[in-house]
């Protein structure tokens, strides 16, 4: 898109737009893709090709007939996809209802309600789960309090119903976040068109609302999927085994990193991540979804009606204590001395405090530092690729989204070992440190994990946005770089700072490739610290106590990111009204 | 962006200037909790002003995983875990440097067991027994009597009850399932093992898993090594523990990498953590681990457990090349018949219970029948005695490179394992409801 694309006559553009590249494009295309190649593609060869070769060397498929043969590994397939898939069915309950009522009533605590729906991404799985267990489990508080009082046990954390529980509720902000950002960018005319035609209330949602914003919504819907199929240690830790991913850690890590039927299950899901992906997509091909106005400006949020209001709180109110329950165990347990088959703790102290701040503050500069790189990292390349994907016809475009989504799909611990064998023989420019034993290693393994997150985001976003809005500016003279930055990333400004989001509060929790690539405690991150303050008797106040100050540290970031991104929408507009 | 890409530059100059002052350091590969590794890194680094101690804590298969894949510029200095078994992979892959014990009053054996690596390649640190930990809050409310030794986990009043971890996570899950076996015998072992397995409320990822439930009260009952169950009791958790007769007791370890960046700093914690003054620091109560140094049980606090007067009275004599050679076997067989087929074994479990219980009141010779039958069936080992001594059989584990035909004979010999398991614990709970409707 050169400065030419203005003298171009109007009729032409639209296609000039969309057919066009140039060395630029080409130059930044090959930059991400040099990065994907030695920080991806390299390492998780170097590991997945046990799965096609014998031990001579030979290339052989014969791993996988006797993966096949397992009646094991298929049932754990199986299960993999009911979870995958229920996990969904229930997060858009969750989420569904959170982000229509945020976006389309006069709401009070809008940004209270999102900042509180973002904090379950920040609390590790694992530590989640342990909460969960305190107060759901057969002995955890609600259980005591039922077998008291009626004699009754819930089995609610048994086997699969609890993974699908746990990752619900821990993945459902993935939906709600990509699903508010959809719903506010829909045109408004769109609905008060189908209201001016008689559409109102459920109709005008379903006819209407949500299927304009399903590109927002299968985006949340493909990352919870994929996330809950990938996940290892949320179904370790609730002790279910009968899962691929469960299955393919279990079998490297036990039965020795040479045992090729644990790769053929990582490739079995890299190719099952892959057709979920495809699949997501498919459902969306030959639509249109870009509208020419964006939203909030034009029609006033509506105000709801005393019945309306009731039932909304009620259910924001039961959704958010459901959200916030693993926190409230958290909280507890990190200011307990004993808590023994009590519904709360019996001995209270600050002791797990002072033990932290002692100890570990050091682990919090570190997360925030490699999680800042990496989510700084991802949202530049997800929003190049996305603009090389969407807005110009660049060949390889497609694949350079496909090699960046399909990191989804790679378990921690494969892309762990495959840094360390990949990297140990190079060492830092300048100094005598091996590259493996370098922080910015894990910076990196954090980018390459939690790319596909933020490029979902901005590839929605940019979706969103209409090619026209790109032609208005380049017809008044506006070059290529100006129009990007000045039209399509500000336009985006909501998309990408999701994907900001999510990059960094899954980053911040990630922990099987952070357990491989750790060398020395001073460059632990916090995840690593709760780990290990949790494998010990003593230390689970503590480990609870430095989730705590991560969860409201986290918490405050993003709820200071919403604030900078409402104000600024606010200046926009009263800046649009005075003209 | 190009004030954060010098940021970014200036913290990458300003870190590798910072890493390359030469420093005196000893980095520690350990699965240790942070309790032990920060007593013994404030302790050496005390009486040794200018050294820095580097843990880096990884659980035993990471922490092998990590050294193995470290480059040789750059290996760090001592590994430091309990499961021999992940010193004798090392041993084998040459990934351990000699070393002689500081130590000379350490007694040789320790009932059948050698203390120090016989080869010289690992030193014993501590002494570990294993035993069984309980909530005390949690029996008395569901009205369950202590146990005692492991025959009693067996019995149905536990059922769902109890936890335990599987041998291929946990080394020391694995060398309590070996002391049963080896204490018991191969068949009477398993069956005490499925009995206990089917009596299990969950069978854990972690080997931590087991005390920290214990301890929330989350389970009743767990198969621990003795540290956890003493550390709870010493932290005030309402827990109990014992050692039952049929328990072995074997040193946790310590050793030096092959090729260790700081061999002379590793050789000098080593002889620390074998000194009076470093096999003291095991007292402390969120330790509880056993000195293998027998002087320094002098000053152990009241109470302590010391292994070498005969208070803790190990039958089992432990053979750790026996164990050694069949450990693959034995934890493949344990994931393949319990671990992946825990409900299914489990449900054959409560039918048979179910069904006894109805007999009790209402006799019946044929549903006793059926009964012995369906016991038979759930609770044997689908690898029997013979099998498990056949040479041949046991290399088939043993071999670490995996051709595509030996991938075949090993996931063909699983899945025999995996259905025939489930086709037999389908099976029992059948059977069992058979002789449950008889005894109507």
């Amino acid at each position: 898109m050169g400065r030419g694309g203005a003298a171009l006559a109007h009729s032409g553009i639209a296609r000039a737009m969309t057919g066009r590249f140039t060395f630029v494009h080409a130059a930044i295309a090959l930059l991400i893709a040099l990065f994907l190649l030695v920080f991806l593609a390299i390492p998780v060869f170097t590991v997945i090709y046990v799965a096609f070769t014998n031990a001579d060397g030979s290339l052989t498929l014969s791993h996988f007939q006797s993966f096949f043969h397992l009646t094991l590994m298929r049932e754990s397939f199986y299960n993999s996809l009911v979870v995958g898939g229920m996990s969904v069915a229930v997060s858009s309950v969750f989420a569904l209802p959170l982000a229509y009522f945020i976006s389309r009533f006069q709401f009070r605590g809008a940004i209270l309600i999102q900042t509180l729906g973002v904090l379950p991404l920040i609390m590790p799985p694992f530590v989640g789960a342990t909460a969960m267990q305190l107060l759901f489990g057969r002995s955890g508080s609600l259980n005591l309090i039922l077998g008291d009082w009626f004699g009754i046990n819930l089995p609610i954390m048994e086997g699969l119903n609890a993974v699908i529980w746990v990752e619900a509720l821990h993945y459902f902000p993935f939906i709600l976040l990509n699903l508010t950002v959809a719903l506010n960018n829909i045109d408004r005319a769109m609905e008060e068109s189908a209201q001016n035609l008689g559409a109102s209330g459920f109709r005008l949602f379903r006819r209407i609302v949500f299927p304009l914003a399903m590109p927002g919504y299968m985006a949340g819907a493909a990352l919870v999927f994929l996330k809950v199929f990938d996940d290892v240690a949320t179904p370790l830790v609730l002790n279910v085994t009968n899962i691929l991913a469960a299955q393919a850690y279990l079998r490297i890590t036990s039965i020795g990193i040479d045992d090729p039927i644990g790769y053929v299950a990582s490739v079995i899901m890299v190719a099952a991540s892959v057709f979920a992906l495809w699949g997501s997509t498919l459902v969306m091909r030959g639509k249109e979804y870009a509208t020419l106005q964006r939203g909030g400006s034009t029609l006033a949020t509506q105000r709801l009606k005393p019945w309306q209001a009731a039932i909304a709180y009620g259910w924001i109110v039961f959704v958010l204590l459901l959200v916030l329950s693993p926190h409230i165990g958290l909280l507890l347990l990190s200011f307990s001395r004993i808590w023994s088959f009590t519904v709360i703790p019996e001995a209270y102290t600050l002791q797990n405090y002072v033990t932290v701040f002692r100890e570990s503050s050091f682990m919090l500069w570190n997360s925030a530092l490699y999680c800042g790189i990496a989510a700084g990292l991802d949202v530049l390349i997800g929003t190049a690729i996305a603009y090389l994907m969407l807005r110009t016809r660049l060949p390889g475009r497609q694949t350079l989204d496909f090699i960046a989504t399909s990191a989804v799909a790679i378990p921690g611990v494969v892309l762990g070992i495959g840094f360390l064998r990949t990297f140990r023989d190079f060492s830092v420019p300048l100094a005598d440190v091996p590259l493996v034993s370098f922080w910015l290693i894990i910076a990196f393994a954090y980018t390459v994990r939690r790319l596909p997150y933020a490029l979902r985001s901005c590839v929605a976003s940019l979706q969103q946005v209409h090619v026209s809005m790109e032609e208005a500016a380049q017809t008044l003279g506006a070059g290529g770089r100006r129009t990007v930055t000045r039209i399509v990333v500000p336009l985006m400004a909501g998309g990408i700072l999701a994907g900001f989001v999510t990059s960094f509060l899954t980053a911040a929790v990630e922990l099987s490739a952070t357990i491989m690539l750790v060398s020395a405690t001073s460059d632990a991150p916090v995840s690593y610290g709760i780990y290990l303050y949790m494998q010990s008797i003593a230390g689970r106040g503590p480990g609870a106590a430095l989730g705590v100050i991560a969860v409201t540290l986290v918490a405050l970031g993003t709820y200071v990111s919403y604030r900078v991104l409402h104000s600024r929408n606010l200046r926009f507009e009263a800046h649009q009204a005075m003209k | 962006m190009r004030l954060m890409f010098r940021c970014l530059m200036a913290a990458i100059l300003a870190l590798c200037g910072f890493a390359a002052q030469a420093q005196q350091q000893v980095v520690i590969v350990t699965s240790f909790p942070k309790e032990l590794t920060e007593a013994y890194k404030k302790a050496f680094e005390s009486r040794n002003p200018g050294f820095r101690v580097e843990i880096l804590n990884k659980p035993t298969p990471a922490g092998v995983a990590y050294i193995r894949e470290a480059p040789a510029a750059n290996k760090p200095d001592v590994f430091w875990v309990s499961a021999p078994d992940a010193f004798e992979v090392l041993s084998a892959e040459k990934l351990l440097a000699k070393i002689e014990s500081p130590a000379k009053e350490v007694p040789a054996k320790i009932g059948n067991y050698p203390i120090n690596d016989p080869k010289g390649f690992y030193l014993g640190q501590a002494l570990a027994g294993y035993g069984i930990m309980w909530n005390t809050r949690y029996l008395a409310a569901n009205k369950l009597p202590e146990p005692r030794e492991w025959a009693d986990l067996t019995k149905p009043v536990y059922f769902s009850h109890v936890s335990m971890s599987s041998p291929s996570r946990s080394g020391t899950t694995h060398l309590t399932v070996e002391t049963i076996l080896q204490g018991e015998g191969w068949e009477k072992g398993w069956q005490q093992m499925l009995m206990i397995a089917a009596n299990c409320a969950a069978i854990t990822e972690r080997s931590f898993g087991v005390p920290d439930g214990v301890n929330n009260g989350q389970y009743g009952i767990g198969l621990v090594i003795d540290f956890f169950g003493l550390a709870a009791m010493a932290s005030g958790f309402p827990t109990k523990f014992v050692y039952p007769s049929v328990t072995a007791i074997v040193p946790a370890n310590i050793g030096m990498v092959a090729g260790a960046k700081n061999a002379e700093n590793a050789r000098r914690f080593i002889n620390f953590t074998l000194s009076p003054e470093g096999q003291e620091l095991l007292f402390d109560p969120k330790i509880s681990r056993l000195p293998v140094l027998p002087s320094v049980y002098k000053k152990a606090p009241a109470g302590f457990p010391n292994p070498f007067t005969g208070k803790i009275k190990p039958k089992v004599n432990f053979d750790s090349e026996l164990s050694e050679s069949r450990y693959y076997v034995v934890s493949s067989l344990f994931d393949h018949t319990i671990t992946f087929r825990h409900k299914e074994l489990a449900a054959a479990a409560r039918a048979i219970y179910q069904a006894e219980a109805r007999l009790a009141a209402k006799p019946n010779a044929r549903a006793k029948e059926l009964l012995t039958e369906a016991r038979a069936l759930a609770f044997t080992p689908v690898v029997g005695e013979q099998k498990s001594k056949d040479k041949d059989f046991l290399a088939l584990f043993r071999e670490t490179k995996r051709s595509a035909q030996k991938t075949k004979q090993l996931t063909g010999l699983e899945e025999y394992w995996s259905s025939t398991a489930r086709k037999n614990y389908a099976r029992a709970v059948e059977l069992a409801n058979q002789a449950a409707s008889l005894a109507r």
